[in-house]
């Protein structure tokens, strides 16, 4: 494989002009909004962009809302994982000279939205699992950390899933952008009603209005951009099911590939990482995706998160921005992750800003933990 | 007396999976399974996701199978599901090898009740003329 670390960066970023609770714009006007910040965050204009990707919709849709005539489109959907998914594309893209600056969008109006997603009924899932109530991730998710209670423990796994949360919430009261502004205790945690057992409301995401871009640039261009350059040291993607049911270890997401293979083209350890952004659809998420990753071992993640290590003034500053359980998770949360990591490399998150961030390793996670990108950021 | 209609959603039979669910409405259930490595698999399709070969059949099943996960859920997915919550979805690894998702019924909706590994096996249940699914209930 052709070396492309550091061949491009992250010059852009931005979320929507208001998220949260928006009932009064469209998952497109959110698409717009980001798109327009993300492009003035990098001094760039709409006739900069030569590339552009989406996931959910297709860019057919972005780019006729915007009016931009891309020359490399990309609408890869793999869940909420896409967007990081599509900086690995936009750093090859950019590489074989399909387009120079690449624009990712991202809008979803998950709360207010006034039409439902329509389905295809030719997916396996809409006939086998959705007739027996496989609907909507918290059940999926939940099936999952079933499995994983089984193997590694009820009991400390359960204060795995409460630690997450807990920490989690503290970022988010740093963050003025998080949708949640009370503290929670882990008698919270603990008492917070049940979705799916042995899934509380607190292990689960929030729903949101919002969107996000990120504009992504060769290292030629990014030493003229406004802000400083975020580079993209390393990047790999997969996935390997569709529904919950066919996922083959579901105390396993393919971060255990896709994290040891960005690391590697990055040439990083998990020593030098500064920053972790942890995709945290649910508390569960997290905890198996930092042993995927290779930060601990299978089963192990209870005891790496135990202590509130990932909380403000912990050791392993984690999920900065309050992540999707306490700051924004519009349905597709992954270009979130992104942002964050690319605003404390940039040393720009005041009150939260984890001191001498250098390097971030973002790791999202789609569909029922069926697909994983992983990308290594870095600052100069 | 007028029965309520069914609400819940419903599959919408494929080619692959005409005979499925044909066998279902007679209380029966078949898995596909490879000719070449001898392995069954779930959900049917004419290629055998293990070694990929296309020399596949059709075999019955025993209905026997062992809880691989579960969760009780308690806050319907649609208002459809309202009146079953709180209801059990679970994963059930069969004794042919592949793992089927389902419903666990005929049980207490409480974790002190059920556990993985423990013995299950088939219920049908005739949801409409056309749809009959496969459920799994604690092995008596």
């Amino acid at each position: 494989m052709a070396d492309l670390s550091r061949t491009a960066a992250i010059v852009g970023v931005a979320e929507s002009d208001e998220i949260g609770t928006v009932p009064n714009k469209s998952s497109l006007q959110h698409h717009m909004e980001a798109a327009a910040n993300a492009l003035d965050d990098a001094g760039l204009s709409k006739s900069d962009v030569d590339g552009l990707f989406t996931a959910g919709y297709s860019t057919y849709m972005t780019g006729d809302y915007l009016g931009i005539k891309p020359r490399f489109t990309d609408s890869t959907t793999v869940g909420g994982s896409s967007f990081i998914i599509h900086i690995a594309h936009a750093v090859a893209a950019i590489n074989a000279g399909w387009c120079e600056v690449a624009l990712i969008t991202h809008g979803q109006a998950g709360r207010s939205s006034r039409a439902p997603v329509p389905q295809d009924p030719i997916m396996p899932t809409l006939q086998y699992e959705i007739p027996y109530g496989f609907i909507g991730q918290p059940i999926n998710y939940a099936m999952a950390a079933t499995r994983y209670m089984h193997q590694y423990g009820e009991e400390r796994t359960r204060q795995a899933l409460a630690e997450i949360a807990v920490s989690t919430r503290k970022w988010a009261l740093m963050n003025p952008k998080a949708a949640m502004k009370d503290p929670m205790t882990f008698d919270d945690y603990h008492n917070s009603r049940w979705i799916a057992w042995p899934f509380h409301l607190f292990d689960c995401c929030l729903v949101t209005d919002a969107g996000a871009a990120v504009v992504v640039t060769s290292a030629e261009r990014a030493r003229s951009t406004k802000k400083p350059p975020v580079w993209v040291l390393g990047a790999a993607e997969s996935h390997d099911h569709l529904g919950i049911s066919t996922m083959p270890d579901l105390t396993s997401t393919v971060s255990r590939h896709t994290g040891p293979a960005a690391l590697s083209m990055a040439g990083l350890t998990h020593g030098d990482i500064d920053l972790a952004m942890i995709y945290d659809s649910f508390t569960y998420t997290v905890l198996i995706t930092l042993e995927g990753l290779g930060f601990c071992g299978p089963g192990e993640g209870p005891d790496f998160v135990a202590g509130q290590r990932t909380a403000p003034g912990g050791d392993f500053p984690m999920n900065t921005s309050g992540g999707g359980l306490s700051y924004t998770h519009p349905g597709m949360y992954g270009i979130f992750l992104i942002i964050e990591a690319v605003r404390q490399l940039r040393g720009e998150c005041g009150e939260r800003q984890v001191p001498d961030c250098g390097i971030s390793l973002v790791n999202g996670t789609g569909g029922a933990l069926s697909s994983t990108g992983t990308v290594a950021l870095a600052r100069d | 007396m007028t029965q309520q209609p069914y609400s819940k959603p419903l599959p919408t039979p494929q080619p692959e999976s005409d005979f499925y669910w044909e066998k279902t409405k007679e209380h029966e259930l078949w898995l596909r399974s490879c000719n070449d490595c001898n392995q069954a698999y779930f959900y049917p399709r004419d290629i055998c996701p293990i070694c990929f070969s296309r020399d596949t059949t059709w075999v019955q099943a025993s209905g026997k199978g062992t809880l691989h996960t579960f969760a009780i859920v308690h806050r319907a997915p649609t208002p459809a599901f309202r009146d079953d919550a709180p209801f059990v979805v679970a994963i059930v690894d069969l004794e042919e090898g592949p793992r089927m998702p389902t419903n666990l019924v005929e049980v207490e909706p409480d974790p002190s009740a059920i556990h993985v590994g423990m013995p299950v096996e088939v219920v049908f249940e005739d949801v409409t003329e056309e749809i009959t699914l496969p459920k799994f209930k604690p092995a008596g």
